[in-house]
């Protein structure tokens, strides 16, 4: 799809959607979580640290740590338990 | 309770109360759901994640259509295709916010799918899991930077590989797993660094025969990584992590015996786009802290842990814990706690006196022993803290350095909770999941105490943050009561 890190040795996936990301058209499959389809897509940083500015993305990848969150329809949602479907518009979130 | 009037938090009405809620679909609860099912008990089974499997079954998600099995994605489909056919009512997708006793049995508030609801128990089976401890170290934060249980989970579920080029550090049993899986689906494992020596492992080779195929399969990870030329650097740690926005390099170093940095001038750097990182397991307790159960340290099951009897109860009546959130023994041991969890509400049902008399399982100690021998491998050894410089963010959520950690405990925050006021350390969204463990075992080596006297900070409501929408109802704001003004 773009060279990202997909496994795709006798792997089937569902048909491919896109969704946007602060603007960006990021393809990937429908059902699969958001921060996957980001990093498979080369995005790495999903946000900035309210206290110290830096970025952040994926960590825990399962639900606990909060650090790969974006804003969906107004809501700050974690990404990595935001499935994909084909339109969803999603936002950085930074601050200040 | 009594004299208490509890205002509805939720338009959903409370249904009536089933016999036993399990939180937490792993091996552990999900068997226990099963088990209590088929003995006739009405059960609830809710987990945050779609599918049960927990982390070490991990279920695909639903992109991907096909591929091919692996023992763990075998057991996994076996344990949801027997959940499925049991009685017990599965509500994935859904957070347990909120555990309150009643009178008789608890009122558990939950988001999902569909909005928010409240359940009534008669019983409740915690089985919570594991969450994975990494300890910081300069540059963690960068995007790209994962946990070592992370990464399972996106290779496991969504088929997806950390990086192209990835780091591999930390300690235990996951550092073999996850650079194997990485090189086997076709991405490149620049270095495994592993605190622990060689010898730390070969010591524990009498336990890990007791799962022998266990114990080949990790013989052969190794063997095809080192076939692949990738350095495995035992009693190696990392030393940084930079890259601008996102990881770029990581410097490992040689460490000691107590995991403390040593020999600067023999580091080695590598070019990654990605670092996978973890120090082990430990049990999630933010549930059982919240209701005040009786908590008991012991390294060797991960630290911290809820006390429980052989069969789960836990020091309060009516709620019971099972699997590695009630210490950690491993996927092996997970299905038997969960039977001896489901036993033990049976018996107390039954004999509404109390503890109702039953036996445990007996094999626990058996099937636990490659489990006990995994963690025994990751029991923090406090040279690591000398990986964390003064500059290191050690509360990722408030952007706390060390020396802000620090400064803060010598100003006295010399328990969880006076830090917490005094700092802020452990009050973000991550609810002291990620820095916990680090600040106490800084407090422990600033005030000469063991870190176990340190103790645990208080967990309060909600257990995972939510937006306000979810409990608060639709409502007018005519229709507010608003008391009249106090008279001046």
């Amino acid at each position: 799809m773009n060279g990202g890190p997909r496994i795709v040795r006798d792997v089937r996936r569902s048909e491919p959607v896109s969704f946007t990301f602060d603007g960006s058209r990021i393809e990937a499959h429908a059902g699969e979580s958001v921060a996957a389809a980001l990093m498979a897509a080369g995005v790495l940083s999903f946000r900035t640290a309210p206290v110290d500015g830096g970025n952040r993305g994926v960590f825990c990848a399962m639900g606990v740590c909060q650090e790969c969150i974006v804003e969906a329809g107004g809501q700050r949602v974690e990404s990595c338990r935001l499935e994909v479907r084909e339109g969803l518009v999603l936002r950085r979130v930074t601050y200040g | 309770m009594a004299e208490q009037q509890t205002p509805p938090i939720s338009p959903i009405a409370p249904v009536a109360p089933v016999d036993v809620l399990v939180i937490g679909a792993g091996p552990a609860g999900a068997t226990a759901a099963i088990k209590a099912a088929d003995t006739g008990l009405s059960v609830v089974l809710a987990d945050e994640q779609k599918a049960a499997g927990g982390q070490v079954w991990r279920a695909k998600s639903t992109a991907i259509l096909s591929a091919p099995s692996t023992p763990e994605s075998r057991a996994g489909d076996d344990l949801r295709h027997r959940l499925s056919a049991s009685a017990a009512t599965c509500l994935f997708d859904h957070r347990v916010w909120q555990i309150q006793p009643l009178d008789q049995g608890w009122m558990v508030a939950l988001t999902g799918p569909e909005g928010p609801r409240v359940i009534t128990a008669r019983t409740v089976i915690l089985a919570t899991g594991a969450q994975e401890r990494i300890f910081p170290v300069p540059g963690w934060t960068l995007p790209g930077v994962i946990g070592l249980a992370a990464a399972t989970a996106l290779m496991k579920g969504q088929m997806i590989l950390p990086g192209q080029r990835v780091g591999v550090a930390g300690a235990g049993p996951l550092l073999p797993f996850v650079a194997h899986e990485i090189l086997r689906q076709g991405g490149e494992v620049a270095f495994v660094a592993d605190l622990n020596g060689l010898a730390d492992w070969t010591k524990l080779t009498p336990q890990m025969l007791r799962r022998p195929g266990l114990a080949l399969r990790g013989a052969g990870w190794l063997a095809r990584l080192r076939a692949a030329g990738i350095p495995l650097l035992y009693r190696h740690g990392v030393r940084r992590i930079t890259g601008d926005g996102r990881v770029e390099q990581v410097e490992i170093g040689p460490v000691d015996d107590r995991w403390k940095p040593v020999d600067n001038q023999q580091t080695r750097s590598f070019r990654v786009d990605a670092v996978c990182l973890g120090h082990g397991l430990a049990p999630a307790t933010e549930a059982t802290r919240m209701l005040n159960c009786r908590h008991d340290h012991d390294p060797a099951l991960g630290g911290w842990h809820v006390a429980t009897d052989d069969l789960g109860r836990t020091s309060i009546a009516g709620l019971y814990a099972c699997g590695d959130g009630a210490g950690i023994l491993g996927a092996a041991a997970a299905p038997v706690r969960g039977r001896n969890a489901a036993k033990a509400v049976l018996a107390d049902l039954a004999d509404k006196s109390g503890a109702g008399q039953t036996s445990p399982a007996s094999n626990l100690r058996s099937v636990s022993a490659f489990g006990r021998a995994m963690t025994s491998l990751t029991i923090p050894r406090d040279g690591i803290l000398d990986q964390i410089t003064p500059e290191t963010i050690v509360c990722r959520c408030e952007g706390l350095t060390r020396g802000d950690v620090e400064a803060g405990i010598t100003a006295g925050g010399v328990s969880p909770n006076a830090l917490k006021s005094d700092t802020r350390c452990g009050m973000g969204p991550c609810g002291g999941r990620f820095c916990q463990e680090t600040a106490a075992m800084l407090t422990a080596r600033l005030t000469g105490r063991p870190v176990e006297e340190i103790g645990l900070p208080t967990a309060r409501p909600p257990l995972r943050p939510l937006p306000i929408e979810a409990v608060a109802s639709d409502f007018d704001y005519d229709e507010l009561p608003i008391p009249a003004p106090a008279p001046l």
